[in-house]
């Protein structure tokens, strides 16, 4: 409990301790030096997960960044010959990690594409080859990826699998098969098979051949950021309705209230929903984008903004709020200058806490078809394509852009729970 | 009491009221819809009868009208049950939403009784055996629950149960039951496809009250009448749950403000996903097709539901904790 005596101290200004405050004398005048941020740091960096769940969404957002220099491919490279393509087969060939190409048949009764491996036409895993053009920072017009496969000359010797992959020639178990109506395999005509070009798909490729992973690495540009711009919308709506509701009180306050609470007595999927389907459907993405954050943050302020209501309205009967108004600072100041700073570190735990549910809104939108829309890409987006039950059984890899969506929203509630213990300063 | 139910209830038809422009400006807004292209359809199969029917319809809803009259003749129908027609379904609105309606408030309800009959005892638990192994994994467990998608967590047990258990799934009743009557074999039946959404919304609205039910319990924990109640000799089990708990619940009975909005927006989803016949599927269908009777009816009537589900959730907290005073607020 030491470090109860330095967030009493009110105001981030204040960077002293309260000298009559018991404690172990060594951290008091340690923490004398150390400004209230660097305290809740401090609290912050002794929560082990929240500092994991920090690292980890620095780390993704850093992937975010480089997104289509890691992707092998373009995320709207489309090639047929590779539709639902399994996860590709990492082989050590010529002392060099390879991959095989691939032949495509289709499976008259499945309804579905087989492919076989033909290790005869092996390319090596190159580093840094030039593959789809992109835009890097919006600014670098690149060709080169970290890894791809380029054409050329196969590799020869046998091949060794590095990657545990079910063996090619044992076809996998039908989970649907109690659904189909048996047939001979007499009638099964034969087909012709196409010989593809070896690609790589480390998380195997949709229905259109595109590959998984390159768009799971682009799709998180939108995913991640569309929570951030949308909670920052909220904070500013938020911050101007809840700080006018608590200091000016009267009408103003009874008119935003009630609004707040006409807002938050519709359920908000179905609000968010609504509101989504009334925008133009023929916009471009980054119109789209904007939009989306648009209605995250229409409904997403109240919550907000009843916070900042209450906290300003605990102030301003506060002495230093009468001080400043007695110095004659003007009623924005002591908002801006004296409310809004001492409610900052509250403001960025709500913050925090608010960002994941974004992130999840606009999933669940895109995933009903209401939020991005294709071209587009975010992990809503390519979760849509695994709407189906009966292709997600044959193609379970579609379900993994599920997983990047599941581990940012619990980095957030993590980093949040950490950063709300630091904040405040009762906990032990 | 009584004036706090008449001053409330005038809020609640003002709201309702207010609600209901908005959701109908809202779906008007969009460009386009069923009824125009119904209409089209109409017009091109020409004759005497689609000119009338024209007619009769441009006269019903106002199509030629600026929206505030559109609004008035159809809230002046919806009144009177009359919410006007789909489009889409070709079927008076009124027939399509009551018996869904009633399946979701029917579910949310089911979850929300399950979601507080297994958080307050884990809750409770979690709260007084701190920083214990099953402490750490109820938290873990929370966590897992908030974070991962509903619609994501319905397609899971989808698959598991369609290839572990060897279901069929996407209805509510296997195909030999489809058309029979109510009997005991149809209800076994039915449990074993209704427990899917059951798990899915329990398992979010458990996963964030059992955090409310922990953390508040550790307030309650820490202050001094538990101690004194602990100093006269009381046994353990009377001091937790006579004493602490009994304190600690208001707080979960002041979620349902966030647990109910939680419950009917999962409902909605993963019943799209589950094919459920309930609110969620035809709804989105309805905005996607911009089906807007059949929209703004549904979206009004969820907000009733969670205006009254509120209603009731201020009446239980006076009811919990005698320090709410119902008249004042």
């Amino acid at each position: 409990m030491t470090s109860t005596v330095q967030a009493t101290t009110p105001g981030p200004s204040s960077g002293h301790v309260n000298p009559e405050a018991h404690g172990d004398a060594n951290e008091e005048a340690r923490s004398a030096e150390i400004s209230q941020w660097g305290l809740i740091w401090r609290r912050f960096s002794r929560n082990r997960l929240s500092v994991w769940a920090l690292r980890t969404l620095v780390l993704m957002y850093g992937l975010a960044v480089f997104a289509p220099f890691l992707a092998p491919y373009g995320a709207d490279r489309i090639d047929t010959n590779h539709s639902y393509a399994e996860p590709t087969q990492i082989v050590f060939l010529d002392g060099q990690l390879a991959v095989c190409a691939l032949e495509q048949s289709l499976d008259p009764f499945l309804l579905k594409y087989r492919y076989v491996d033909d290790c005869s036409r092996a390319r090596p895993i190159e580093f840094l080859p030039k593959g789809d053009p992109y835009w890097l920072f919006g600014l670098f017009k690149l060709e080169v990826h970290l890894f791809g496969i380029t054409p050329g000359e196969a590799l020869k010797g046998g091949a060794v699998p590095v990657t545990p992959v079910a063996t090619p020639t044992a076809a996998p178990a039908d989970p649907l098969a109690s659904f189909r109506v048996q047939q001979p395999d007499s009638v099964a005509p034969k087909l012709d098979t196409i010989k593809n070009p070896p690609k790589i798909y480390l998380l195997g490729a949709d229905q259109q051949g595109r590959d998984v992973l390159s768009r799971m690495l682009v799709g998180s540009q939108v995913s991640l950021t569309v929570g951030l711009v949308g909670v920052f919308l909220s904070l500013t709506i938020g911050s101007v309705m809840g700080a006018t509701s608590g200091y000016v009180g009267g009408t103003w306050d009874n008119v935003i209230q009630r609004t707040i609470e006409i807002i938050r007595s519709v359920p908000t999927l179905p609000l968010w929903a609504a509101i989504a389907a009334a925008l133009p459907r023929t916009t471009t993405i980054v119109q789209r984008y904007f939009l989306i954050t648009l209605v995250l943050s229409l409904v997403g302020w109240t919550g907000l903004a009843r916070e900042l209501r209450g906290k300003v309205m605990a102030y301003r009967s506060l002495d230093y709020i009468a001080a400043a108004r007695l110095a004659g600072s003007s009623d924005l100041r002591i908002i801006l200058a004296h409310m809004l700073p001492n409610a900052a570190s509250h403001i960025i735990v709500v913050a925090t806490l608010a960002v994941p549910y974004s992130i999840l809104g606009e999933t669940t939108l895109s995933f009903l078809g209401l939020g991005m829309l294709p071209p587009a890409v975010s992990w809503g987006v390519l979760l849509k394509d695994a709407q189906q039950l009966d292709s997600v059984l044959i193609h379970p890899w579609m379900l993994i852009p599920a997983l990047p969506v599941v581990l940012t929203v619990a980095c957030y509630f993590l980093l949040g729970d950490g950063l709300r213990d630091a904040v405040d300063p009762y906990s032990s | 009491m009584a004036t706090f139910l008449i001053r409330r209830f005038a809020a609640m038809v003002f709201a309702v009221a207010l609600i209901s422009v908005l959701s109908f400006v809202l779906i008007e807004l969009p460009p386009g819809s069923a009824l125009d292209s119904k209409i089209a359809q109409l017009r091109q199969s020409g004759g005497e009868i689609s000119a009338e029917q024209i007619r009769a319809l441009e006269d019903r809803y106002g199509l030629n009208d600026p929206i505030h009259v559109k609004y008035t003749k159809w809230i002046s129908r919806a009144v009177t049950g009359d919410f006007g027609q789909s489009f889409t379904m070709d079927q008076p609105v009124s027939t399509l939403i009551w018996t869904r309606l009633g399946f979701s408030i029917g579910l949310s309800l089911f979850a929300l009784i399950f979601s507080w009959g297994i958080s307050i005892p884990v809750g409770v638990y979690s709260a007084t055996h701190r920083y214990t192994l099953p402490d750490y994994v109820i938290q873990v467990l929370q966590f897992l629950g908030v974070a991962i998608p509903q619609f994501l967590f319905a397609l899971v047990l989808l698959i598991f149960s369609a290839t572990v258990l060897g279901q069929e799934v996407g209805t509510l009743f296997s195909r030999e039951y489809q058309n029979e009557p109510m009997s005991l074999a149809k209800m076994v039946d039915f449990a074993k496809h209704i427990w899917i959404p059951i798990v899915v919304l329990i398992a979010g609205g458990t996963a964030s009250l059992t955090r409310i039910m922990r953390a508040n319990l550790l307030d309650v924990l820490g202050q001094q009448y538990v101690q004194t109640a602990r100093a006269k000799g009381l046994h353990e089990r009377r001091v937790i749950w006579r004493h602490a708990v009994r304190n600690a619940l208001h707080p979960l009975v002041m979620a349902l403000g966030t647990t109910l909005p939680t419950l009917i927006s999962g409902e909605v989803v993963i019943s799209i996903v589950l094919n459920l016949p309930t609110t969620g599927p035809l709804y989105i269908r309805a905005l996607i097709q911009k089906d807007m009777y059949l929209g703004v009816t549904f979206l009004l009537m969820l907000s009733i539901l969670l205006i009254v589900g509120n209603l009731f959730a201020d009446l239980l907290l006076a009811w919990v904790d005698p320090r709410v005073r119902l008249d004042e607020s």
